[in-house]
């Protein structure tokens, strides 16, 4: 079993990822460069945060025609996990794979600093050893994690029960304070209607140890591996 | 042959960008301004006359994000004839 991390010129949480992955729950990992035209030989993508080609443009606008997503779209399309997280969600609705947009956080200020996740949904390979309500604590750092979509985009979303994880309190509720960015209904993170690609602002790689501050984030990395383990037996 | 390519956030779109702006000028006196909403203008010189159809192409993928935000082509050196 192996994962790859895409690198961009301007990731930079690739290193995060991979250690996350490596040393967070030992699994084989490697980097893949945005001119490589293949994902052969990997289970699983991961598209890290950073400024993709400086966020020129928008952000992951130019990202997304790099060689390397012609690959990671047609291998999603045949269901292989992936994951984008932060740059790497903006990644993913530039190319299509999720709907929607990250647009300006609503307060115009760069965003860095721990959140709570409100789980709400563990049917994906991301969450499947998460239950529904789960609250989870990581970081976000960004200055455009908005998310928008029009509304009925947001309704689908709902109602294929999409909705990967809200920004909430504390007590799991999803209030306008805990909103970090004023996205559309506290959303963070979202997955496509096969649901193996899940895109989020808020950083699992930058919370898989306790001297990171929490270990929440692992828990997405273990639900990859024991879900291609599954893969694997069948 | 130049073609200026005008981006602008959707109206469905909050633009804080914008609202931002809107506050300095109001705080610079401006009172009847009612909104701003900031976009991008790209200017393409092109050797020779683009195919239409192509432009509208590279608008949609690449140079705006539909989903956001909408796109007019104009063609500044036509205009000022």
């Amino acid at each position: 079993m192996k994962i790859a991390v895409l690198q961009f010129p301007g990731s930079n949480c690739d290193q995060d990822c991979l250690r996350a992955l490596r040393d967070g729950v030992r699994v084989e990992a490697d980097y893949l460069w945005h001119k490589d035209r293949s994902v052969l030989g990997f289970d699983a993508v991961v598209l890290p945060g950073g400024f993709s080609y400086g966020d020129y443009l928008r952000c992951g606008a130019i990202a997304r025609f790099s060689p390397i997503m012609k690959a990671v779209v047609s291998a999603a399309k045949d269901g292989m996990p992936v994951i984008g997280i932060c740059n790497g969600f903006q990644i993913l609705c530039e190319a299509g794979l999720l709907p929607g947009a990250l647009i300006r956080n609503q307060s115009l200020h760069f965003v860095c600093q721990p959140v709570w996740l409100r789980t709400e949904t563990a049917e994906t390979p991301f969450t499947a050893k998460l239950e529904k309500g789960r609250l989870l604590r990581m970081p976000v750092a960004h200055g455009e994690g908005s998310y928008f979509a029009d509304s009925q985009t947001l309704e689908i979303l709902e109602s294929q029960d999409r909705v990967v994880f809200r920004y909430a309190d504390e007590l799991g509720q999803t209030t306008s304070e805990s909103n970090p960015n004023g996205s559309f209904a506290n959303i963070a993170g979202i997955c496509n209607q096969e649901r193996n690609v899940l895109g989020m602002m808020p950083h699992p790689d930058r919370a898989w140890d306790r001297r990171l501050g929490s270990e929440d984030g692992k828990l997405l990395f273990e639900s990859l591996v024991a879900n291609l383990e599954l893969a694997a037996v069948r | 042959m130049k073609v200026r390519v005008v981006v602008m956030p959707k109206q469905s779109v909050l633009d804080p960008q914008g609202v931002a702006v809107r506050n300095a000028l109001k705080d610079l006196g401006l009172q009847t301004v009612e909104s701003v909403r900031v976009g991008k203008v790209l200017e393409l010189e092109f050797t020779t006359v683009p195919d239409e159809q192509r432009l509208h192409e590279i608008c949609r993928d690449l140079l705006s994000n539909p989903v956001i935000e909408d796109y007019a082509i104009r063609y500044p050196s036509v205009v000022t004839m």
